[in-house]
């Protein structure tokens, strides 16, 4: 899970070999794109497994409050996803070359918002899974669609128009344009502060509608 | 949905005061009625068996007992207060009929992780180790306490998950069908626990099975049939007022005199 990343980027450096401004502009997107996939996948697999095997079912029927789960489950996966977001930009910096402008520890603070949302997500859709089939399922229908109108393939305001507006309603495009902003500016930009504040925002969302969705009593 | 930050004052909760009382009780899971009107009481230090075919509703009962099921209609007191309220779950342990235990951990971490919640701090350590150690040797499994649950027989991995219930000490236990795939000797020997929790401790237990012949060891019986009770009583008692020779028969008896009386309404209808 760690290592994961840090070989797609090593591979994705070697794909664009011979044009390493591609792997600057693609790399940076990455770096967010990685956390928020593995975190998503992880954690709405390991809740899923808490749902079905009853053991949820168990700690709800103790004294456990709702929050203390979600937070021990965010810490738990959050603590993994600094780990491995903290590795893939060390990567991805000082080995592989990616020419970023502004400082590594915003492109670091980016990733752990973007894994901090996938943890959010996979907590989120494990609600609606009846079991580990379904749950990987979630991922083309809720990761996918936000991959492809990120900005990673193509600028957002080159799509068209009805793809621009749903891409600016997901949170995964602020993601990708916070990263672009560390790449081109040196400062933090005030783009920048507003994209973080939106993936965070997102995360907190998603992660209280999880919260909604673990109920003690279930018919 | 019961509602207990309402008006509704408590009654006391005192020794005198059944573990469970229900009157009235209705339970609704989708669009079908699973329990219709129970009216009993389950008292302490005494092992209750909750008997019948499967499916006749006993493990939606008993969710409701511990406040896991939705749509709960009607009264239902658990030692004292109403079924779900957030003071009963340290007070009552629970065992679903699938085990429900973490399967990459061991015997000893499921357990130490859900003493953890039971009882959670630094200055309990010892207390929770102390527990965890005397709940393993309790269901017979201290020679694989550090075994993978994962690994385990189907009967261990049931009684891992009794184990998690008798942490702490519960002044109710709710087991869901605790001993279905074990051998004599281990079912022996847990009904020995069960009579030792409910005499030692004064705690009560209520116990499902489909399985007859576990009834004679309970004190009180409540057996059910289609969302229903049938009869809530002592086998003695069972066996006499319906001329049996064991519970089974008893059973079988009350069934019929159950369906010849729904007979006779329709005819007379």
């Amino acid at each position: 899970m760690l290592l994961v990343p840090c070989v797609m980027l090593f591979l994705l450096r070697y794909v664009f070999d011979g044009s390493p401004r591609t792997f600057d502009n693609i790399g940076a997107s990455l770096l967010g794109i990685f956390p928020l996939i593995t975190m998503f996948l992880v954690t709405s697999i390991a809740t899923l497994r808490e749902r079905t095997s009853g053991t949820l079912e168990r700690l709800l029927a103790m004294p456990l409050g709702k929050g203390d789960l979600i937070a021990g489950y965010a810490l738990a996966f959050g603590t993994l996803a600094i780990i491995q977001s903290a590795l893939a930009t060390g990567l991805a910096l000082w080995f592989l070359g990616l020419d970023v402008t502004g400082s590594p520890w915003l492109l670091l603070l980016v990733a752990l918002l973007d894994a901090l949302l996938g943890t959010a997500l996979g907590l989120f859709v494990s609600a609606f899974a009846a079991s580990e089939f379904q749950a990987v399922q979630f991922m083309p229908a809720v990761i996918f669609p936000q991959l492809l109108l990120c900005g990673l393939f193509t600028p957002r305001d080159n799509m068209h128009p009805a793809l621009e507006a749903i891409s600016n309603v997901l949170p995964m495009s602020y993601a990708v344009d916070g990263m672009n902003e560390v790449l081109k500016h040196t400062d933090m930009t005030a783009n920048f502060v507003r994209d973080a504040l939106i993936v965070a925002g997102c995360a907190l969302l998603v992660l209280g509608l999880g919260a909604a969705t673990l109920r003690r009593r279930t018919a | 949905m019961m509602n207990y930050s309402s008006v509704r004052s408590d009654p006391p909760d005192t020794p005198t005061t059944p573990a469970i009382r229900a009157d009235a009780l209705n339970v609704v899971r989708g669009t079908r009625q699973v329990l219709r009107d129970l009216d009993f009481t389950v008292p302490r230090g005494q092992i209750t068996g909750l008997l019948g075919p499967s499916g006749c509703g006993k493990t939606t009962l008993m969710r409701a007992i511990v406040g896991t099921q939705a749509k709960v209609t009607g009264t239902l007191d658990v030692l004292g207060r109403p079924a779900g309220h957030p003071t009963l779950r340290t007070r009552i342990g629970y065992v679903t009929q699938a085990p429900s235990v973490y399967d990459d951990l061991t015997i000893r971490q499921n357990l130490a992780y859900f003493a953890a919640i039971l009882d959670p701090g630094h200055a309990a350590v010892d207390r929770r180790h102390e527990n965890v150690t005397r709940a393993i040797a309790d269901v017979d499994l201290s020679s694989h306490a550090d075994a993978l649950a994962g690994n385990l027989s189907g009967g261990q991995r049931s009684r891992v998950s009794l184990a998690v219930a008798l942490l702490g000490t519960p002044e109710l236990l709710v087991l869901d069908e605790p001993t279905v795939g074990l051998d004599p000797v281990l079912r022996r020997d847990l009904w020995n626990l069960f009579h030792d929790i409910a005499a030692s401790r004064g705690a009560a237990l209520l116990i499902s099975s489909h399985v007859m012949d576990e009834a004679e060891r309970c004190h009180r019986l409540l057996l059910m049939r289609e969302g229903r009770i049938l009869a809530d009583d002592t086998p003695e008692a069972l066996r006499t007022r319906t001329n049996s020779e064991t519970v089974e028969a008893a059973f079988l008896h009350l069934v019929d005199e159950a369906v010849a009386a729904a007979r006779a309404k329709e005819t007379t209808r």
